[in-house]
């Protein structure tokens, strides 16, 4: 896996520390380190957030050592503000910061680019774009940071995280280092002096040094490759993913003697003389990259510079609609795009079997995401639900970040609770917001929710500015044990840390207390209790209350597999549409495990998928679905 | 046992529905593979897709290089589909007059159909479009044959059995006990040998 082949490059790098915060399509470069921590001399750890995240890398890399910290893209954003003084303060030991993006939100509630924060911070970036480069540049960017003495952001994607291929591994180091603190030089010392980004012109023009030095190196790196014909027709410039779709797209429209590719992974500070000479080739430059025109803007400003001595040259990208300025790319996209430019026409499926499929696709039935089996969200949602209607004031829920965002996702739920859904921590702070409109005539009761992971990232100073301002909120930790959506890893809720060792836990409900709400704790599988306490915190004006509903994720390690009940539905006692619930359980409840039984127009559990919650038992008028203890295996 | 691919590259889809172990079933494939070998590319997504949505991974196996981890349209040389109108899903847009088809027949409902706002096609629908769109088919019931194993989440395995036993990828159960030796645990493999067994036997 790519996130592996960047993991195993840190390794043979020598590194020492490595941090992050989860985050798909990320988390496994920080889950394979900490594997590994014991037997390679590594301190590993799940930080609270991104920015203390890079803080503690930075610490490593102040006191000479090699540390690696990783996120996802809007991660990238959390940690900027640090990350702008680091790179203005520059670094010591060889720290990389590595964002995992995602083209296309395939995981993720927005498609952030944060290449442009390389540019925007002046610090060098680089893009692998196989599997091998994923592994061999993340080791190079260590001595690269080290060579000019600041971080280098290693940007990768999706379609590099997740995806798989084959790597030949090197060798890893033998030597550990130590940490060595150093701040008794004069202030402009980069390694003696104390490490801070002031005076802040005399540093930035240090810093912008540094970049022309990177610059100067990325001129003559073997990672930026090209291939074809010398005077190509059409020259591709791309990076990433995207030179993996750009060659596929070449080889399905059989064009690799008309069409070049200059494949970059240094793509921040992009290097002229190279650009010159290969944008000399072509008359025709074509850039393929996702998301933003980062890579086109860059090159079009390095060729308007050069124009007099290359000429004028056609661009085709995003800028011009050549390519979709949204959503992630594939072969087909960029083929479709070079088949228009170089005029060509490839292959397609003949019209009579074109017509089988689209026959055959009006059959299929969409799948829209829903709460798994088991799943204590879809118990949460449900008495939050019922709760707001029987409050009758159209109170609503502010969502945030975790697989509970899905509440706001009509198909989830067969009501509506969640109108927004934000970043990280910004459903607290919205409610805080809607709270305060009572003076305009906005008088609903404002519910808000997060996850227990969420609560440590971003939720608490919302939480506080709530309390401060006199927010009347009901706020709800949806708490199951674990940083959930992203693979269980540990947060600062838990007795284990990523390398697994035993840790202090902050217990929430006290940090809640501390703040000054009242704080309760039910049982989401308890519909009833958990309902009543919320009509009461409804109910109740003038006061922070906070609700802490805790029962362990379905797919959590401990539970997964194991069924607390056996359920079934009396077909006797089910009246099926003439009940008069609606069909309370498949309509509304929406569990993947319960469904409809067209025949007989009853309910019925569909034992292989169902997780054993018993919810389903609370929900039915009829008492018609049976759950009973289940048997051990 | 390295034998020369009928097509360079061999591309593979295995689908489902998230939590049916596709992610596991690409690995195990791919890594049979990778032993023998082949460069073997692996897209997938996971994440928000895993939770109870469409899941797809793209494998690309060849003998001279890794390739894109998404492949063509109307590319695909087999798919693998652990639940059936999932095969349908991805033979609609990777599919094509060559394609062979081995699907489980084990339905699992989307909430739309569930709820009675969509239409599920019957099994006579389903193998009805797989004569009309495939070269070579097989609807096999996977999961029927892994609760009597005592677990359903083995149907990935059996769907890998099954695939050695139409002999369209150079995999075989020598090299299914090679790959699980390196990568599951010693209590789990007699299991999954069991069910590797019981996929090749359905075909």
């Amino acid at each position: 896996m790519g996130n592996e082949a960047i993991a195993r490059g840190a390794l043979e790098a020598g590194v020492n520390v490595a941090s992050g915060y989860p985050g798909t399509p990320s988390s496994e470069i920080i889950e394979s380190l900490a594997i590994v921590a014991k037997a390679r001399n590594l301190y590993v750890e799940w930080s609270t957030n991104e920015k203390v995240a890079l803080e503690v890398a930075a610490a490593a890399s102040f006191a000479g050592l090699r540390s690696l910290c990783a996120m996802k893209q809007n991660g990238v954003n959390v940690a900027s503000d640090f990350l702008l003084h680091l790179a203005s303060s520059g670094t010591r030991g060889g720290i990389v910061l590595v964002t995992c993006e995602d083209p296309g939100a395939l995981s993720s509630v927005n498609e952030g680019d944060s290449r442009y924060f390389a540019r925007m911070l002046e610090i060098p970036l680089l893009e692998p774009a196989n599997f091998q480069e994923a592994k061999d540049l993340t080791r190079w960017a260590f001595e690269l940071s080290e060579e000019i003495r600041n971080i280098v952001v290693l940007r990768s994607v999706t379609r590099m995280s997740h995806a798989s291929g084959n790597v030949i591994c090197g060798k890893l180091p033998v030597k550990f280092r130590k940490a060595h603190f150093v701040y008794d030089g004069s202030i402009m010392d980069p390694l003696r002096g104390p490490v801070i980004s002031t005076p802040v012109v005399a540093k930035h023009t240090l810093q912008q040094e540094k970049l022309k030095r990177a610059t100067a190196i990325f001129e003559n790196s073997p990672f930026n490759t090209y291939s074809g014909p010398k005077k190509p027709e059409l020259l591709l410039i791309t990076s990433s993913a995207c030179f993996l779709y750009s060659r596929e797209a070449i080889g399905m429209l059989e064009l690799q003697k008309r069409v070049g590719i200059l494949k970059l992974c240094c793509t921040w500070p992009l290097p002229p003389k190279l650009l010159k000479k290969h944008l000399n080739s072509a008359g025709k430059i074509m850039i393929v990259e996702e998301v933003l025109p980062f890579l086109e803007e860059n090159v079009k400003t390095l060729a308007a510079g050069m124009a007099g001595e290359i000429g004028i040259k056609k661009f085709y990208g995003k800028m011009d609609g050549t390519l979709p300025s949204v959503g992630e790319l594939n072969p087909d996209i960029v083929a479709a795009a070079l088949a228009k430019i170089v005029k060509v026409k490839y292959k397609t499926l003949s019209t009579a079997y074109t017509k089988e499929l689209r026959k055959a696709a009006a059959l299929i039935p969409a799948r829209e995401l829903t709460f798994c089996p088991g799943c204590p969200h879809r118990a949460s949602f449900w008495s939050i639900h019922n709760a707001i209607a029987l409050d009758g004031r159209e109170g609503f829920v502010c969502g945030d970040i975790g697989c509970y965002a899905m509440g706001a996702l009509f198909p989830a739920t067969g009501y509506h609770t969640t109108p927004t859904l934000h970043s990280m921590g910004s459903g607290t702070g919205l409610a805080s917001g809607f709270a305060k409109l009572a003076a305009f005539g906005f008088d609903k009761p404002i519910l808000t929710v997060c996850g227990d992971s969420t609560f440590y990232h971003a939720v608490i100073p919302a939480l506080i500015n709530a309390q401060h301002n006199r927010a009347d909120i009901t706020f709800i930790v949806l708490d199951n044990s674990g940083t959930a959506m992203t693979g269980f890893q540990p947060h600062p809720g838990l007795t284990v840390s990523a390398m697994g060792e035993a840790v202090p836990s902050v217990d929430i409900a006290g940090i809640c207390k501390a703040i000054g709400a009242n704080v309760a704790i039910s049982d989401p599988f308890d519909l009833e209790g958990t309902c009543k306490i919320l009509n009461s915190f409804l109910a109740d004006k003038g006061s922070l209350n906070v609700l802490i509903m805790r029962q362990i994720c379905a797919l959590s390690p401990e539970k997964k597999g194991k069924k607390i009940f056996d359920v079934q539905v009396n077909e006797a006692l089910c009246l099926g549409e003439s009940c008069g619930c609606n069909r309370l359980c498949t309509r509304i409840f929406r569990c993947p495990a319960l469904t409809w039984d067209r025949s007989k127009k009853k309910a019925v559990v569909d034992e292989v998928i169902c997780a054993g919650c018993g919810v389903c038992y609370s929900i039915c008028p009829q008492k018609a679905i049976i759950r009973t203890e289940a048997k051990k295996k | 046992m390295k034998v020369r691919l009928s097509k360079d590259p061999m591309n593979v889809i295995i689908t489902g529905v998230g939590g049916q172990g596709n992610v596991l079933a690409s690995r195990v494939l791919a890594g049979m593979l990778v032993n023998s070998g082949y460069y073997v590319t692996i897209g997938e997504t996971f994440g928000m897709s895993q939770r109870g949505g469409s899941v797809m991974s793209h494998l690309r196996i060849s003998q001279k290089s890794i390739r894109s981890p998404q492949m063509p349209q109307g590319g695909a040389d087999i798919i693998i589909a652990l639940e059936p109108v999932e095969a349908l899903r991805v033979l609609t847009k990777y599919g094509n007059p060559d394609v062979a088809v081995l699907s489980n027949s084990r339905v699992v409902y989307p909430i739309g159909v569930i709820t009675g706002e969509l239409n599920y096609p019957s099994l006579t629908e389903i193998q009805d479009i797989l004569q009309k769109t495939t070269a070579k088919n097989w609807l096999i019931d996977a999961t029927g044959e892994a609760v009597k194993l005592g677990n359903p989440v083995l149907s990935n395995i059996i769907m890998v059995g099954a695939l050695s036993a139409t002999g369209l990828l150079p995999i075989d159960r020598r090299s299914f006990e090679k790959e699980i030796a390196r990568n599951m645990t010693a209590d789990k493999r007699p299991i999954n040998l069991l069910a590797f067994d019981t996929g090749a036997g359905l075909i």
